[in-house]
């Protein structure tokens, strides 16, 4: 851009190893060495969008879940709701309806329990600036065994919720074009009926956990990587949180209804993508705003601003409560995710726990047809947020177009937004500090990015930051 | 006008009747010789060469040979399974398969070898082919890709279903099965109920939309190894 008018220096953090990709952190400063722009890169390209041309409709479900190792639940659903309309099926049956919801919802359990004890608590309970070598989760299973204990039997009660309907833990194949290809045994439902209260008991104490650190430390987070920002997501058509099936709905910063009830075959009527020279990801905006100001935020913390209301009971008291802090209004505080992150996993667990007791799952009548289409949107909410699958199928069977919105994109302008307000706020001289590094990764990390998936194993990212004088000289460098 | 043949397979006394095949003797008697091209009811190929044993120590494809008296077979050595590894593994090296989105896997006769053989991860380079598919006909799909050239749906399309809808073309690296038409699938008179469309082995000709129906945990080699049915009916030995 425009660093050589101002004779900036530039600071690079190249972490970033993930599954899916690599991203790096760049800082430009201007000549009186302040922050002037920060921008976090993905560099990595995957093309799955053009190497599933020519594939067979119903293959993509299976395939394109290949994205991730950490939600693919996420993307077997939202491409099997597109296929379920190609292959006409415009209402499941009941049992194939609630088999999917129970699949997702243990994902999302899964993968907020993941993101909360793996990554997070080692913050949280150490504070963000402890030593990293104590600072993870081995650090946490050490100091609070019982609590890495729930987090981990938690998370494995949420995997084995996606085997039972998947048929495997990560990447099973239990969503098919128009239904679902098994249902829930009597011994599989008693299975998890043992130990569902005990689950439901250790999400709330999680949650007390994230709303303890939130409110206690209001002042310190409050500002930390904070900005106002559009919100988006699903909600059912009475307004209430739904994670897998709604309308979408997009709110400002302060509540005000940008757009609702929008069907998701006509998303591209509202949203558009626009593609920046430096990055790989692409950064979608609502087009009635424009792409300047039209970004928007989406996940758990959108999630939770957009509803009306939870229909699980102790989720929806917890949601009031959130939402009594900001006065009703949308909370943009960006360390807020992980509060509402919670508030989810908690929602996830009773609705795993309704459902379960529902005996629809043990119905034989699995999968529907009727005519054909030959275009089809299908669009969840991930754990990282609102994902879009979009598809055109031609007569032949054969995928000809395929645009996927991932929640991680949808994050990329509030990603960039918050590490350059964490670089402006702690970057001191032209010194590449411990302190900065934590601070970055701890803003990246509020909103779970997909390119985090790497850190995941041990909570800390591997990052490098370089740091250039205006002729490219390397001042510093420093690695962890 | 039976007449009784008695040789051993692995020091097993196996008892067969002339005019049979080592493979066909060996399965009645329980024994499983790893094979890919052979088909019961197809007429024996001997092309894939997985099949291949030790007739009183000289290779012979056992699809193929027929049984002669006080014959001594050996099937199961280390150093036979060494070339049956080297077979498969070739195999997955010269096409494109992806077991974990196959809609296949689990009931693919290559994969299932692979795994009864102790194949954990491919030591050759890949080839990375480039292969096309075809979708023109309204039932079945074709993906070259996954095709190992064994020859089964040319077979059972001439010998069972009384058609010649396949073809093998070329030679050597560029042998590949033709439909027996100007260009596409659509064209031949192939229907989906044809046995040369069940006699596939590997995700190659596959029926339209009926892809991961069977859950995982009930596909057929998910229960059992492939040659298991055949072991399960062992009649002497062990």
């Amino acid at each position: 851009m425009s660093n050589t008018m101002t004779d900036p220096k530039r600071i690079i953090i190249e972490p970033v190893t993930r599954v899916e990709g690599h991203g790096k952190v760049s800082i430009l400063l201007d000549e009186n060495n302040k922050v002037k722009q920060a921008r976090l890169h993905i560099v990595e390209f995957r093309g799955f969008e053009r190497f599933i041309q020519g594939r067979p409709f119903w293959e993509v479900p299976v395939l394109v879940q290949r994205l991730c190792g950490i939600c693919p639940v996420s993307h077997h659903l939202a491409a099997a709701k597109a296929m379920d309309l190609i292959v006409g099926a415009t209402k499941l049956t009941p049992t194939a309806e609630k088999i999917r919801r129970l699949m997702h919802y243990g994902q999302m359990l899964q993968s907020h329990t993941l993101h909360f004890f793996h990554l997070v608590s080692p913050d949280l309970l150490f504070g963000f600036d402890a030593d990293p070598t104590i600072r993870n989760v081995i650090g946490v299973a050490k100091k609070f065994p019982e609590l890495a204990k729930q987090g981990v039997l938690m998370r494995k009660y949420g995997q084995e919720v996606i085997k039972a309907t998947a048929g495997k833990k990560i990447h099973g194949t239990g969503a098919i074009p128009g239904g679902v290809n098994k249902n829930l045994t009597i011994e599989e439902r008693d299975f998890f009926l043992k130990d569902v209260d005990q689950i439901v008991a250790w999400a709330q104490n999680a949650l007390k956990i994230a709303k303890d650190y939130t409110t206690q430390h209001l002042e310190k987070l409050a500002p930390f990587g904070s900005f106002d920002s559009n919100h988006l997501g699903l909600v059912r058509k009475n307004g209430q949180m739904d994670l897998y099936d709604g309308v979408l709905k997009a709110v400002d910063s302060q509540g005000k209804v940008i757009f609702d009830q929008v069907d998701n075959q006509d998303y591209a009527k509202y949203i558009a993508e626009e593609v920046r020279n430096w990055s790989y990801m692409k950064f979608p905006f609502i087009k009635s705003i424009g792409p300047e100001k039209g970004w928007y935020r989406v996940g758990p913390l959108a999630r939770v601003n957009i509803c009306t209301s939870i229909d699980t009971p102790l989720a929806e008291a917890e949601r009031k409560e959130f939402m009594a802090l900001t006065g009703g209004k949308p909370n943009n505080v960006t360390l807020a995710y992980h509060w509402a992150r919670m508030i989810e996993n908690l929602h996830s667990i009773e609705v795993i726990r309704n459902l379960l007791n529902d005996k629809d799952l043990q119905g034989k009548d699995l999968v529907v047809t009727g005519k054909r289409r030959e275009e089809a949107v299908g669009i969840v909410e991930a754990p990282r947020g609102t994902l879009f699958h979009h598809y055109r199928v031609n007569k032949d069977d054969q995928v000809t177009m395929a645009n996927l919105i991932v929640s991680t994109t949808s994050n990329n302008e509030p990603m960039n937004r918050a590490v350059e307000k964490v670089a402006k706020d702690h970057l001191s001289g032209v010194q590449i500090t411990e302190g900065l590094l934590n601070h970055v990764e701890i803003a990246i990390r509020a909103y779970d990015p997909c390119l985090s998936c790497a850190t995941h194993a041990l909570g800390q990212m591997p990052l490098t930051v370089n740091l250039f004088d205006a002729q490219g000289t390397l001042l510093d460098s420093r690695s962890r | 006008m039976s007449q009784e043949i008695t040789f051993t397979i692995d020091g097993v006394e196996v008892k067969g009747t002339k005019g049979q095949t080592i493979l066909q003797a060996a399965d009645e008697a329980g024994i499983y010789i790893p094979r890919l091209c052979n088909l019961k009811g197809l007429i024996p190929h001997g092309s894939c060469r997985v099949c291949t044993v030790l007739v009183n120590g000289r290779p012979q494809a056992a699809c193929t040979q027929p049984i002669a008296p006080n014959a001594i077979v050996e099937a199961n050595t280390p150093e036979l399974n060494a070339h049956r590894r080297n077979l498969i593994d070739m195999l997955f090296v010269e096409g494109n398969h992806f077991c974990m989105f196959c809609e296949k896997s689990g009931n693919c006769e290559l994969q299932a070898m692979a795994y009864r053989l102790g194949i954990l991860a491919p030591k050759y380079p890949f080839q990375f082919p480039v292969r096309d598919v075809d979708a023109s006909h309204p039932d079945v799909f074709i993906d070259r890709n996954r095709c190992i050239l064994c020859g089964r749906c040319v077979r059972a399309s001439r010998e069972q279903d009384g058609k010649v809808c396949f073809e093998f073309v070329g030679r050597g690296p560029h042998k590949r099965v033709a439909v027996n038409a100007e260009a596409k699938l659509a064209e031949t008179n192939l229907d989906v109920k044809d046995k040369a469309v069940e006699a596939c082995p590997v995700g190659a000709i596959l029926k339209k939309r009926v892809g991961y129906a069977v859950p995982v945990g009930q596909r057929k080699f998910d229960k059992q190894p492939i040659g298991a049915d055949i072991e399960a009916h062992r009649t002497s030995g062990k």
